[in-house]
């Protein structure tokens, strides 16, 4: 009954979103015609139920998870009545066909969102964004309901549920697909305002002040589901790394990229009204990517951990999708982009310049990855099968990511529209010291490769110029906003920080011990002391107790597993962490390696000590942390603009006489 | 209004420089891209084709093939294995690999090993990619039982008819 309910709610969704597109799309027109606006009017309403609906099927689809209703086919492929009920929940998303009412609930949600608060805006461009919206939601519900249908029945209820890979169950993964998923979807909203103001041939920094917040926090989720989505791979995977360079991961990071650029260039616009064009081409570039690492991990294309629920036609469904938005918008803005006039002048010496040379090595860093990501299956229509993997992605990657850390270094010191390097020479001379005392610094601590060793001195030049803006300044009298900037630029360095230190420091041991005997991995010493079997709700283990010793302290003890799980039959190594503040002790155990003669059984243990590398993930967090002020400091700015406005206006009421604006 | 230094260009020819610069450091990045991927991306071989045409000592490849029956074994240091690869045409390669086997590496399944071509004719592995679970397969490795099952057919009828 539950499943029908939400069913149709699915399909009551999908027709008022054709209504949110038509009304909008006549109101665009007519508006253009005459002054009247009937149908107009139901845009907005449409929108918001709309949401609604969606919502509400997608709390059908939990509740048919949460009491495991087998007569589901969705319920019966992908879950289990003995999985504990976090994890019912999350296997709702854990799937293909969820997924996918997840990621239209979220779009549907915003779409009502931006109904209900945006008032800025001239109102036939808020039609137009509204009507593109519908026009992109559409589409998904219409991929749903026509060949991924979540709540299709069973002719017959199954006895009991397949279950859910052991691997994603797992905390972490049960919250890391819909944190990405509000990213990919902010960046829907932010191509709905770039398609509208192309309609309306508006963009103006009104509109790079509507569309800021959307795309500030599409990025904030973005980087949250990236980081949160690394530290699953390095810990859960067990194979020590933190970041493999595969298709699924680099589908996540352009997404991110282009964001990160979409979101440098927006703030030109609001604050300058300069970079009005490659706005808008960034704003479709952003929301492309995102439709395309949906399509890479959906469609079964490449392999990968991710690429469950393999189906070629739901891949054909999504290219399909992909060249409609896609081609539509990138037609669109050939035929408009004459249109949009030139935005404010500036000087190569001046924050927009240097905002405007990051922007086009974040797409230089975008390029590279899409190339490496695409190349196998250009080279598979050959019948050639490559695969591309760090040792491309690295060093092509650093040529242009580490000129835009320098970039990033002295941009914020540089004032808008005209300004010089001679004013700043005195903070230029001082990065230039750190970088180069960084340098012999490491240099002088052991051998280190080049790009890490490069890597760490910027990480320390970036770390002390991105708190350089503050210099001088009252703490407590600095906009939000800029302390944003300051802790993603921060937390950038942290990050390089900890990325350039693991690849330069890390150490590895590999043994296979018999019980009682010691091995030895960077500073410490470890002891296997026992192997011991363990059970839990739906495995059963090898563990091994290993007992891991500095020169001084006392020994810290690390029970690795090998599980073992029943419900499908797989088995998974259950890695160690054991957190320092200079870094990670890394602890997996494998198979037993067999008796040696007479000797007892041993055991392989394979051991990192990885420094600094929780610093990675903090500069994420930290990087999060300043998407989030920026959108807390722009929002608390808009919002006293209207406050002031609206009481200028009453004053001007009261006292009773029209004044031009 | 056109005062700057650097706009005396016409506003139209600022938006045209941009855009130039622009291309011309996405072009670059294409092709750096592009010769990068020519001599970095690893190949896929079979083991015949290994046999047969093998790749250059020292350069990353990827091996695909069946895990023969019998042919695991473990070195007296308790981590490295030894083990070969077989294909059609009765090709086999040696294959060694220091590390975890990965959970369901069996011998008789299929194996996609990444690593090198030693000069004594091993293939040195540094990481084995074997069936993850009953949803992930190595894409060298779909068709890989069905190649297996065809030799089979074959083995089986041969002088049957």
């Amino acid at each position: 009954m539950i499943a029908e309910l939400g069913l149709a709610a699915l399909w009551l969704a999908a027709a008022l979103a054709v209504l949110q597109l038509v009304a909008g799309a006549l109101a665009v027109r007519q508006d253009a015609a005459s002054g009247e606006t009937g149908i107009a009017d139901l845009t907005r309403p449409a929108t918001i139920v709309q949401g609604v609906f969606a919502a509400l099927s997608f709390v059908a689809l939990l509740y048919v998870f949460a009491i495991t209703d087998l007569s589901v086919k969705l319920v019966a492929d992908n879950s289990h009545s003995l999985k504990p009920m976090i994890y019912k929940l999350s296997g709702a998303w854990g799937n293909h066909e969820g997924s996918m009412l997840l990621w239209v609930t979220v779009l549907a949600a915003s779409g009502a969102l931006i109904a209900v608060v945006e008032r800025r805006l001239p109102e036939r461009m808020m039609q137009a964004v509204l009507a593109a919206q519908g026009f992109v939601a559409l589409g998904f519900y219409a991929f749903l309901l026509l060949s991924s249908n979540p709540f299709e029945r069973l002719p017959i209820p199954a006895q009991e549920g397949a279950g859910l890979n052991p691997l994603l169950q797992d905390i972490g993964l049960a919250f890391h697909p819909p944190t990405l998923y509000l990213g990919y979807v902010g960046l829907s909203v932010a191509f709905s305002f770039a398609v509208g103001a192309l309609i309306t041939r508006q963009v103006t920094p009104e509109f790079a002040r509507a569309m800021r917040p959307w795309v500030l926090g599409a990025w904030v989720f973005l980087t949250l589901g990236i980081t949160a989505g690394s530290y699953w791979a390095y810990y859960e995977l067990g194979w020590g790394g933190w970041w493999f360079w595969d298709p699924v991961e680099n589908a996540s990071l352009m997404p991110w990229l282009a964001a990160t650029a979409l979101l440098h260039s927006t703030s030109v616009l609001a604050a300058r009204d300069a970079l009005r064009a490659w706005t808008i081409m960034l704003g479709v570039v952003a929301f492309s990517m995102s439709m395309l690492g949906t399509f890479l991990v959906r469609s079964g294309i490449l392999t990968s951990v991710h690429a469950f629920a393999v189906d070629p036609q739901r891949g054909t469904f999504i290219l399909f999708l992909l060249a409609i938005y896609i081609g539509g918008a990138l037609l669109l803005f050939a035929l408009r982009a004459g249109a949009v006039s030139e935005g404010a002048r500036f000087s190569v010496a001046s924050r927009e310049g240097a905002l405007v040379v990051n922007n086009v090595l974040l797409s230089a860093i975008l390029a590279v990855v899409l190339l490496g990501t695409l190349y196998p299956l250009l080279t598979e229509a050959f019948d050639v099968r490559v695969s591309v993997g760090p040792p491309y992605f690295n060093p092509v990657g650093a040529i242009f990511a580490l000129p835009m850390v320098a970039v990033m270094a002295v941009g914020p010191l540089l004032r808008w529209r005209r300004d010089g390097f001679g004013r700043i020479r005195r903070e230029l001379a001082l990065m230039g010291a750190v970088l180069v005392a960084a340098l012999i610094l490491v240099s002088l601590i052991g051998e280190v490769a080049f790009l890490p060793l490069l890597g760490l001195a910027l990480a320390a030049m970036l770390a002390l110029a991105s708190v350089m803006p503050l210099r001088g300044r009252n703490l407590r009298r600095v906009p939000i906003a800029t302390w944003g900037m300051v802790f993603g630029h921060l937390g950038l360095a942290v990050a390089l920080f900890g990325m350039a230190s693991e690849s330069a420091f890390t150490k590895e041991r590999l043994a296979a011990l018999a019980p009682g005997e010691e091995t030895t991995v960077g500073p410490w010493a470890v002891t296997l002391d026992q192997i011991a079997p363990a059970a839990g709700a739906n495995w059963t283990a090898m563990e091994a107790r290993l007992s891991a010793r500095l020169e001084i302290g006392d020994p810290i003890v690390l029970t690795p597993q090998h599980r073992t799980f029943w419900a499908p039959p797989q088995q998974t190594a259950e890695s160690v962490l054991a957190t320092r503040w200079n870094g990670q002790l890394y602890a997996v155990i494998g198979n037993q390696a067999g008796a040696t003669g007479a000797g007892p059984e041993r055991w392989q243990v394979r051991l990192w000590w990885k420094p600094f590398v929780t610093w990675i993930w903090y500069g994420g967090v930290l990087i999060a942390l300043g998407g989030a002020l920026a959108l807390i400091g722009h929002v608390q700015a808009d919002w006293r603009r209207r406050l002031v406005r609206r009481k200028a206006a009453a004053r001007r009421q009261e006292m009773g006489r029209e004044q031009p604006t | 209004m056109n005062t700057t230094r650097s706009s005396r260009l016409k506003p139209k020819h600022q938006r045209l420089v941009l855009a130039l610069i622009a291309l011309a450091v996405l072009v670059a990045a294409g092709l750096l891209a592009a010769y990068a991927l020519r001599s970095q991306a690893s190949y896929f071989y079979l083991p015949e084709q290994m046999r047969d045409d093998p790749p250059e000592i020292g350069q990353a490849v990827r091996l695909g093939g069946m895990v023969e029956e019998g042919s695991l074994r473990t070195m007296a240091d308790g981590v490295t294995v030894a083990f070969t690869v077989t294909g059609r045409e009765a090709s086999a390669i040696p294959v060694r690999f220091t590390g975890i086997l990965p959970d369901l590496f069996v011998e008789g399944s299929g194996v996609v090993a990444e690593g090198r071509l030693g000069p004594d004719g091993t293939f040195v592995a540094d990481n084995l990619l074997a069936k993850h679970d009953e949803n992930y397969v190595p894409r060298e490795l779909e068709g890989m039982s069905e190649h297996q099952a065809a030799e089979m057919a074959e083995e089986t009828t041969v002088g049957l008819q």
